[in-house]
């Protein structure tokens, strides 16, 4: 195999990759469950010792 | 979930050297629209170049675009992350006082050094990174040490969480470091300091610089700020992110698809055409974290809409998310090829530039300003009214600019693309030149506009710092409201 078609088949593994890294992302975040720790994430900048 | 069960800090955050940043701010943001307004001026009356090479166009505007979003724009970036991300991790900078004091005067040497190469012609004739070689190396070895204090900042945060303006601003450090190298590797000739040449050459190095160029837009003047929006907006609004899942999301989608958006600036060009389509396609995607980014922004405000009326640096903030959004939407249109072959070139490209830089760069940062300064200091605002002033006078002197920018812009290149029945072009150059006059001197006169704004901001920020009761941190009540979500 040379260096032209392992590129090629590379770039569309990569493409499949980054698709999936991007849906699973999107299902970890919004999976059932995760509204209660998004809401202690968000209120991180107002927990504040100091004004 | 565990927050904080250790003790409190021994040793407060690292405050003096962010004080620093936020003068070096106002100093530098000044300066940056002061340049703006003399090339502004040039470009409507060309006498004002005074027929000198130090003064010309071609010298003072890189001085006016580095001013503006590596002077302004940079101190205000390192200046505020360094607060939030000692406030959000609880814990103090990595490298303590000297490292936040060598990353301000390192970077204040950087913008001199630039600054004084453009007068004197020396420049590597790329767009947004015009600094030659030397200049290069000095930047690169302070944003390295930039990095390592954020990154171990981080790495020693008593917070289990990392919060997401941090996300927004390690992706911003780590992105720009990355885009400096690539685009910056050449090789220096010649006995003087004054000279290299690129790595790249031709189409390569033509995509290599926009790869650069326009991901200095996404990730310095869009991720870096948006760090700054995800942190500033929930504090003066005293409530949460609107929905801190979608900031996630949002993130991801921003990091997955500007990278690959830089050859839109290539229309037409010798770049392949599946690389100009491949840019179009990803620069309407950006429309999604455009908008998850503006509806976050926005929906942190509901339920404390109120406080508009009331706090006017919440109001710059604020109207910084609605010109991000009108930007960011303007961005993709102008992306698509058809609509490209008529904008490109011209001044509608000025004036989306501008609308994105004034309105959403430079509100969010006088609205951080406006909450930040007086906590530094300790001391309230010298005069709110002034504040609202200062809205006023810089949103009537963007909608002059922009408008001004959008039928200059349209009509000079309908004038270029206008034939005559017998086929030949209708205008010579000149008679466009000749028309956008008047539109040149409107928009100088919004730059005026925004250039008072500025100066109002400095007064009132003077006033404030040198005021000389304390006044009791009572003043600023610390809520905690939880919202729903």
């Amino acid at each position: 195999m040379d260096i032209q078609r392992l590129h090629e088949i590379l770039s569309t593994i990569w493409v499949v990759w980054f698709v999936l890294l991007f849906t699973g992302i999107l299902a970890w975040v919004l999976r059932p469950g995760s509204r209660e720790a998004a809401s202690r994430h968000a209120a991180i900048p107002l927990r504040d010792s100091q004004p | 979930m565990a927050a904080i069960a250790a003790p409190i800090p021994t040793e407060p955050d690292v405050e003096a050297p962010v004080r620093a940043f936020a003068i070096a701010t106002v100093f530098w943001g000044i300066a940056g629209f002061l340049a703006g307004v003399v090339i502004a001026a040039q470009l409507a009356f060309p006498l004002l170049n005074l027929d000198l090479e130090w003064t010309t166009f071609g010298r003072l505007r890189p001085l006016h675009t580095s001013a503006v979003i590596f002077a302004f724009g940079g101190n205000a970036l390192i200046g505020t992350s360094l607060f939030i991300v000692q406030r959000t991790c609880r814990a103090r900078l990595f490298g303590g006082e000297e490292m936040g004091w060598f990353l301000f005067w390192g970077y204040q040497f950087f913008i001199v050094a630039a600054a004084v190469g453009y007068l004197f012609g020396v420049t590597q004739g790329k767009e947004y990174a015009e600094p030659e070689w030397y200049v290069d190396l000095w930047l690169t070895l302070v944003w390295v040490t930039y990095l390592v204090a954020f990154g171990g900042t981080i790495l020693k945060r008593r917070e289990p969480h990392i919060y997401v303006a941090n996300w927004f601003l390690l992706a911003f450090i780590i992105t720009v470091a990355m885009l400096h190298i690539v685009n910056n590797l050449a090789l220096p000739v010649g006995d003087g300091v004054g000279k290299s040449y690129g790595m790249a050459s031709g189409v390569q190095d033509a995509m290599i610089q926009w790869w650069y160029g326009h991901n200095a837009v996404g990730f310095f003047l869009t991720a870096g700020f948006l760090g700054m929006m995800y942190y500033f907006i929930p504090k003066q609004a005293g409530r949460p992110v609107y929905s801190y899942r979608l900031s996630i999301v949002h993130f991801w989608s921003l990091i997955f698809l500007y990278i690959w958006a830089g050859p839109h600036h290539l229309h037409y060009t010798a770049l392949p055409d599946w690389a100009q389509t491949l840019g179009m396609v990803f620069s309407i995607m950006l429309w999604m974290p455009s908008w998850g980014g503006m509806i976050n922004g926005l929906m942190t405000l509901s339920g404390a809409w109120d406080k508009l009326r009331t706090d006017p640096g919440l109001r710059f903030s604020v109207t910084a998310v609605g010109f991000y959004a009108m930007a960011t939407f303007e961005g993709p249109v102008m992306s698509i090829r058809a609509v490209n072959s008529l904008s490109h070139y011209t001044d509608w490209t000025i004036g989306h530039v501008h609308s994105g830089a004034l309105g959403w760069n430079g509100f969010i940062i006088f609205g951080a300003l406006y909450w930040l300064i007086p906590v530094l200091w300790n001391k309230k605002l010298y005069s709110e009214r002034l504040v609202s002033w200062h809205f006023w006078v810089a949103t009537i002197g963007i909608v002059l600019y922009i408008t001004a920018m959008w039928v200059s812009g349209i009509m000079q290149g309908l004038m270029w693309r206008a034939y005559d029945e017998h086929g030949f072009l209708q205008y010579a150059f000149v008679e466009t030149v000749a028309a956008m006059h008047p539109y040149y001197v409107i928009r100088m006169l919004g730059g005026v506009l925004y250039l008072s704004g500025a100066l109002i901001m400095a007064w009132n920020i003077y006033r404030t710092v040198t005021a000389g009761k304390e006044e009791a941190p009572a003043a600023l009540p610390a809520a905690l409201p939880m919202a729903a979500e």
